[in-house]
């Protein structure tokens, strides 16, 4: 097993257009490293340059303290599972997972015995003879992680494998991927433009856009101290309401004239500061009293075990989200009541966060 | 329109090329340019000394009558073969399209003269129209036509162009019911359900969906019409009889086999590869539409 | 079709007939020749049934050849065909196969000059170059050699057009997955590119032996020798000017056998051959 560690990566294509602007990114040895993004944030063109599969204009790129820069994909000790599987569609499953071994002049006697242990793991073993073609979406997945493990790498590249999946065997592979990754404790990083599978999949998840990192942590910290407005808007279904308001003074800001408690967020900041602020929908809560926020509901979405109300404050467009029944259906005008210790505050200027904790948080 | 992943390798991609390459610079490339050079030159009797005559060769040869009567023995041909095998092929493969059980095998019965190499083709329309035991050269006499390729220049075109069509017919059939079928039932249908009868709705409906089809057999039909007939016409009539069916390529090549004049005969040449040229412009231009759609 | 008409279909299943009575009829005829004796066919007499001379007509026709001449006999020609179609066929699939895997896979100075090199080749078929190309032949000594009838007809630009459209479809995902595996580009194109290959080069192999088969100007200006010719031209030359001299009943032996190996190629490989005609259009 082995760590990776990208030192001001970049990547600019003949074009002059570069996709990535100076990564740089520490994952420890074992971890689940989790790349997302929305497409085109350079996401995918990093793992493939950790791959070996796109030249690294600038910056090194090391495994388990070696660099790898100008070292072919098949020495660097990687294993990389493709998006629609990139499984050789004339050789049988075995073969499909046995060609790497052959290529670097395994025994035949230990190819057999580590495919066969990955067929087993992967439960597998009745399709090792038939062709891709024959496979069900999922079964081509789990040939495409078995090639993958049998090489025993150091280190585990996946590339949105999941979404040429339906809805149901996504849930079902990314927990099959998680228990999988834990059980082999090898290095990973993932791509994917999910962020639900960003969320529950990583131990550390990098947030990127425009070919830079956003921000890096675990996904607890990105969720409850996202770095900048693109972070908190992209982690989190429905997405973080972002309301215009300005500093009322020390601990407080004002969204639309109504001032609203925002702890020792807003310490430090001049009053009558425009700032952006964040709210999450399940943090908005509905309160009894003439105090709060001012809501008028639009319309109800139900999602089951909560209901969404879509809304109003003011001219602002704003969303919460409460456990069913909680608030009557046929609400119209509602005031909201909201923890300080939940308010995000951004810059308006640049997105990112500000006041407590903002310190430290972007990479 | 590049691979995203390709391989490193210095020499290897040349290694690869050089066979093609090197058969296309030897036996495409230095003829060609020979025949545009030689075009420009002009040889002495005896073959001693050439001179540079700049377009000499060509003016001579446009200012020749008979070049020109090549010129339209050519075009009658191609127009002729083009326009009956499209045809015939074209009502068989709407009659095939029709049948919901046998069409393969129809199908299996129709396209195999594409298989038979045009010169055998010209040998079996020969037997048949042999003026003296020809089986359709005694029927042709017996309704009182006086049949003689060997003498008549029509008639030998006649004959020319028969076995050149026949040939053709296997690969137009083969197209116009791919593109027939190519055509969503539901749109037949719809037509149907709009009151029209089945021959108003083929020349309504199904022939404007089929001429992209149409329109890329044409230029296929002139091109094997201009340059792959040449062995009907060698085997039926050698060109003859006075030249009513020598045709552009046929005159490269029996002028040529003379080799008196080398400088004409490389004329001619050019010619044809300028019609070559147009002939794969037009039909590129089709692919493209194709491919863009 | 819409209509449920009764006798709707009659027609068309009756034009279809005749269409392929009339097809089919001149080889029936030929058939029909080269089972008669030859005094029948030039009297203009030949009955439209087969007669009784099958066997002894093409035991001459194959083993003998025509009398009075010096003809070979038509095995010869059969083989010189045989040699140049599998050549030409073989010979095109292998250097298409790997300048196109060039062009497509490697990324070199000249790449797009060398690919319009090909590409070009398609505007000037042999027919327009006739003379040039056969003094090119010849001064290299190759007339009268398999080697002259074949390798410059090698060079195909269409071959290499379809193995390129091919390639790009190749995911490159593939290629990536290879590389991590451990395959160069040698090894890729073994492993991979080859064995996906395998309906394309069989199809094109078809249409590929029926033009080599079928050629006719090349072999014509090549081969000097009889025993060099192939059976396409060799029939040319049984056909005597005097009606008299020429052996009808030979000459139709010849031509069926001509036929028989391209047709039957296409009627059992009709799949593959409707594919390459397709493919190779496009």
């Amino acid at each position: 097993m082995a760590s990776v560690t990208l030192k001001d990566v970049r990547k600019v294509y003949a074009g002059g257009v570069e996709a990535v602007k100076g990564v740089s990114l520490d994952i420890d040895d074992g971890a689940f490293c989790v790349l997302v993004g929305p497409s085109g944030c350079g996401k995918s063109t990093l793992l493939r340059m950790v791959a070996g599969l796109e030249t690294i204009s600038g910056g090194t790129v090391d495994i388990g303290g070696r660099v790898v820069n100008a070292i072919e994909p098949s020495e660097r000790d990687i294993a990389m599972v493709f998006q629609n599987y990139a499984l050789y569609p004339h050789m049988s499953v075995y073969e499909n997972m046995a060609y790497g071994l052959k290529n670097r002049g395994t025994p035949k006697a230990e190819i057999e015995a580590r495919v066969g242990e990955a067929a087993r793991i992967l439960a597998i073993e009745p399709f090792l003879k038939r062709r891709p073609r024959e496979l069900s979406g999922g079964q081509r997945q789990r040939v495409a992680m078995g090639r993958a493990i049998v090489r025993k790498p150091q280190v585990f590249l996946f590339d949105e494998p999941l979404s040429n999946l339906d809805a149901k065997l996504r849930v079902q592979m990314r927990v099959e991927i998680k228990r999988l990754q834990r059980q082999l404790g090898v290095t990973s990083i993932y791509v994917t433009h999910d962020q639900v599978e960003a969320m529950t999949l990583s131990d550390k998840l990098v947030v990127m856009s425009g070919g830079q990192i956003e921000q890096v942590g675990t996904p607890t910290d990105v969720y409850r101290r996202p770095a900048t407005r693109f972070v908190a808007t992209f982690i989190g279904s429905p997405p973080m309401n972002i309301l215009p308001g300005t500093v009322a003074g020390s601990g407080a800001v004002s969204i639309a004239g109504t001032p609203v408690g925002a702890a020792d967020m807003a310490a430090g900041l001049r009053a009558g500061t425009p700032v952006e602020v964040g709210l999450r929908p399940e943090d908005l809560h509905v309160t009894e009293g003439p105090e709060g926020l001012p809501f008028t509901v639009d319309f109800v979405e139900e999602l089951g075990a909560t209901q969404l109300f879509h809304g109003r404050t003011g001219e602002a467009e704003l969303v919460i989200q409460a456990p069913t029944g909680r608030i009557p259906a046929d609400a119209g005008a509602l005031r909201l009541a909201i923890d300080p210790a939940a308010v995000h505050l951004f810059d308006p200027a640049t997105g990112r966060r500000v006041g407590r904790e903002a310190v430290g948080m972007a990479a | 329109m590049d691979k995203r992943a390709i391989f490193g390798g210095r020499l290897l991609p040349y290694a690869l090329l050089l066979p093609q390459v090197l058969v296309t610079l030897v036996f495409f490339y230095w003829p060609a340019s020979q025949a545009v050079w030689q075009s420009f030159l002009l040889q002495d009797a005896f073959g001693l000394a050439t001179d540079f005559v700049w377009f000499d060769n060509y003016v001579d040869l446009f200012s020749r009558a008979d070049y020109y009567r090549t010129m339209a023995t050519t075009l009658a041909f191609s127009t002729a073969v083009t326009v009956a095998s499209l045809s015939i092929a074209l009502l068989l493969a709407a009659m095939a399209d029709r049948q919901l059980r046998g069409g393969t095998v129809y199908r299996t019965l129709l396209i195999w003269p594409y298989a038979v190499a045009p010169a055998i083709a010209g040998v079996l329309w020969i037997f048949m129209f042999q003026p003296s035991l020809g089986v359709l050269a005694r029927g042709l006499r017996g309704i009182g036509v006086d049949w003689n390729p060997l003498l008549n220049g029509t008639h030998a075109m006649t004959m020319v162009v028969l076995a050149a069509a026949w040939k053709q017919i296997s690969y137009n059939f083969l197209f116009f019911l791919a593109g027939l079928q190519a055509i969503p039932k539901s749109v037949i249908e719809a037509a149907a359900i709009d009151g029209a009868r089945p021959f108003r709705r083929f020349w309504t409906i199904i022939f404007p969906l089929l001429s992209p089809t149409a329109f890329f057999l044409l230029v296929v039909n002139i091109v094997y019409a201009f340059f792959e007939t040449l062995g009907v016409i060698d085997t039926m009539t050698s060109g003859g009889p006075g030249k009513a069916t020598e045709t552009l390529v046929y005159r490269v090549f029996s002028d040529g086999r003379l080799g008196a004049d080398l400088g004409g005969s490389a004329a001619q040449s050019v010619v044809l590869m300028i019609i070559v040229i147009a002939l794969t412009a037009v039909q590129f231009r089709y692919v493209e539409r194709k491919v863009t759609y | 079709m819409v209509e449920q008409r009764r006798f709707g279909n009659l027609v068309p299943h009756l034009i279809l007939c005749i269409g392929i009575a009339i097809v089919a009829f001149p080889v029936y005829l030929a058939f029909i020749a080269s089972t008669h004796e030859p005094t029948i066919i030039a009297n203009g007499q030949m009955p439209l049934t087969p007669g009784g001379h099958f066997l002894e007509t093409y035991y001459r026709t194959i083993f003998v050849g025509t009398s009075g001449t010096t003809r070979e006999p038509v095995s010869t020609m059969l083989f010189n065909s045989f040699v140049m179609a599998s050549v030409i066929a073989v010979g095109k699939i292998a250097i298409s196969l790997i300048s196109a895997y060039a062009v497509v896979y490697f990324s070199f100075p000249f790449r797009k000059t060398a690919f319009w090199m090909i590409f070009i080749t398609l505007m000037l078929p042999v027919e327009v170059r006739i003379y040039p190309t056969y003094k090119v032949v010849s001064d290299l000594g190759l007339l009268d050699t398999y080697a002259g009838l074949t390798i410059p007809l090698i060079a195909s630009a269409t071959a290499t057009l379809l193995f390129r459209q091919f390639f790009m479809t190749i995911p490159d995902e593939l290629v990536e997955a290879s590389k991590i595996d451990g395959a160069g580009p040698i090894r890729f194109f073994f492993d991979t590119v080859l064995p996906l290959s395998r309906t394309t080069i069989a199809s094109l192999f078809v249409i590929l032996f029926i033009y080599g088969w079928n050629q006719y100007l090349w072999p014509l200006l090549i081969t000097t020798r009889d025993d060099m010719q192939t059976i396409v031209i060799g029939i040319k030359k049984m056909i005597v000017t005097s009606d008299a001299l020429t052996e009808w009943q030979i000459v139709m032996a010849t031509a069926i056998l001509a036929m028989v190996p391209p047709v039957l190629v296409v009627v059992l490989m009709q799949k593959l051959f409707v594919k390459g005609l397709v493919d190779s259009e496009k």
